[in-house]
């Protein structure tokens, strides 16, 4: 359960920074990104998901939040 | 010599680690490499970030190093107390040099050593008592102090003395800010992590500090310099540039810093971040707690700095792009001269580094405005995101080398034949004895500064008086000359 500190790049797109681990990445693709639910699987540019649990709104970007690793991609 | 093709550095490569015993060599492969900027991540190519092997020698240095010297230790009108043994406080005493304006010894205290020199009667009984009667006679003896840190050395994670109580009990009583930072020498595998737990204890106990003041007048131009230690002036130099822009400069983190501009700088509209590698940690913070964004900029060599100067003013209004414009036209006139007077000279030379922080890859624009080419870096203790930022700075099939052993730099540059080595002082007389021109990178070789217009003139003029003193040709001794191997041929006629 790594903590992911999220947060917009200047093209709108979702990057996403594990501090323990130096991994920086663009997410590819957000499985429920819409202003009334957002989470679920997130897959990132180098192929590895994560899961956060789906909240009812947008979170607040830039924020930390908690992240389950679904698989490392390779 | 001609510049290795990739097949010829990744043989340098092999034949360099096959002295290691397997186990090592297994290790110490995964961090060298042989660059392809055609890699969009850097963990393809290179591992970094990982403890030493026992028995080569590193150049790394502590997790105090990191925090007691790179991040707080220039914060000028604090009192940076080494809570230890003398010695670790006494040999990095003002090394850095992290210039300030002030007083020392009345209002600032940058280049003094302040430490509870353990005992073994401390190490027995623990140190917490000695520790707050050192508050005491500090507060007496120097009145004008703003604020102390207490900075842990080894023996006070071992005995588990609570310098947190003692922290927070002395700020009740003098009323200043006491940070007490947790950066024990054994933690991590470099300096880096003493950067990580610096930047978290002024997360904790400093940028707290003025939440909900709202009495500092702010402006839409407000930026902090983040990053910039000052050596040598750097900071000056390049505070002078964003001024000259339009842009109000509340806080220098942390070279010529104070206490009062870190606490204002939650109030900042952006935060400029130079070393990436000791401060980036802050800056997130800063972001997702105070919303401030962050932005990365490299004021090494004229064509980087009009770089940044661009990327910065895009995000301010008109006035600050016109502003960024008139800066870059302004100086063009100076930086021209500089190039046309020492690109003749070092034209076409080949640089390898291996420093630190972020001057593995920022210097590499500074050399090639010269006409330099960097054939290979690495750093001390960068992590995975610093390669990922070098990979596109770098030329193809150039060397890269994580936390590189003194065997293997060595060997590098005998095959390799740079014209230069920038590194720091414990790889430099190791050089200069193989006869190979050297720049010691940490500090400038106590010159600088290097950062800005001003700081490129003397970057270019010290390259050049290193590279072309005729010193070198005299290291050879005179029966290996060419010259010497002309005359005994004649001679045996």
């Amino acid at each position: 359960m790594p903590s992911v500190m999220l947060k917009k790049n200047a093209e709108g797109k979702l990057v996403f920074y594990v501090p323990k681990k130096d991994l920086e990445e663009v997410a590819e693709s957000v499985e429920f990104d819409s202003p009334d639910k957002w989470g679920g699987e997130v897959l990132l540019s180098d192929g590895s998901k994560y899961y956060f649990e789906p909240m009812d709104e947008q979170p607040d970007f830039p924020v930390t939040l908690r992240a389950k690793r679904l698989d490392s991609g390779e | 010599m001609a510049a290795l093709t990739k097949e010829e550095t990744e043989a340098l490569i092999q034949e360099v680690l096959e002295v290691y015993p397997e186990q090592a060599r297994k290790d110490r492969a995964k961090h060298l490499a042989v660059n392809d900027q055609s890699l969009e991540k850097s963990n393809k190519c290179i591992t970094s970030n990982r403890k030493s092997q026992p028995g080569v020698m590193t150049i790394r240095g502590c997790a105090y190093a990191g925090s007691k010297g790179v991040v707080w230790g220039p914060i000028k009108d604090m009192i940076h107390i080494s809570h230890g043994p003398v010695g670790c406080g006494q040999y990095s005493r003002a090394g850095r040099r992290n210039y300030y304006v002030g007083t020392t010894g009345i209002n600032t205290f940058g280049t003094m050593n302040f430490t509870s020199d353990f005992q073994e009667k401390d190490i027995v009984f623990g140190g917490d008592k000695k520790l707050a009667k050192i508050m005491n006679e500090i507060e007496e003896l120097f009145p004008l102090n703003k604020g102390i840190s207490i900075q842990s050395e080894c023996p006070i994670g071992l005995i588990g003395d609570d310098i947190e109580a003692v922290a927070k009990k002395a700020n009740k009583e003098i009323g200043k800010p006491v940070v007490p930072v947790r950066c024990e020498g054994f933690r991590g595998v470099s300096q880096s992590l003493g950067h990580h737990i610096a930047n978290d204890a002024i997360r904790d106990w400093v940028l707290e500090n003025r939440d909900g003041d709202e009495s500092f007048a702010t402006t839409p131009y407000d930026v902090a310099v983040i990053g910039d230690y000052n050596i040598g002036g750097d900071a000056w130099a390049s505070r002078t540039l964003l001024e000259e822009m339009g842009l109000r400069v509340v806080a220098q983190w942390s070279g010529d810093g104070t206490i009062a501009e870190m606490e204002k700088t939650p109030k900042v509209k952006l935060n400029l971040i130079h070393c990436y590698r000791s401060m980036n940690y802050i800056a997130r913070h800063m972001e997702e707690k105070y919303k401030i964004p962050w932005i990365e900029y490299n004021f090494f060599g004229p064509t980087k700095i009009a770089e940044s100067l661009r990327k910065i003013a895009a995000l301010f209004d008109e006035t600050i792009q016109a502003g960024a414009e008139k800066v870059i036209a302004k100086y063009q006139a100076e930086y021209d001269a500089v190039i046309a007077k020492y690109k003749p000279r070092l034209q076409g030379k080949r640089v390898m580094l291996y420093v630190g922080g972020l001057r593995p890859r920022h210097v590499i624009g500074a050399y090639e405005d010269l006409g330099m080419e960097v054939v290979g870096t690495g750093y001390e203790f960068g992590h995975n995101d610093d390669y990922d930022r070098t990979i596109k700075e770098m030329g193809n099939a150039t060397l890269i080398y994580d936390d590189v052993t003194g065997y293997e730099f060595e060997e590098f540059v005998k095959r390799v034949q740079p014209d230069l080595i920038g590194s720091g002082i414990k790889e430099k007389y190791i050089f200069q004895k193989m006869g190979i021109p050297f720049r010691q990178m940490h500090s400038w070789d106590y010159s600088g500064p290097y950062h800005g217009y001003d700081g490129f003139a003397i970057f270019a003029r010290d390259m050049d008086m290193t590279l072309n003193n005729p010193c070198w040709k005299q290291v050879k001794v005179p029966w290996k000359t060419a010259e010497s191997s002309d005359v005994a041929v004649a001679a045996s006629a």
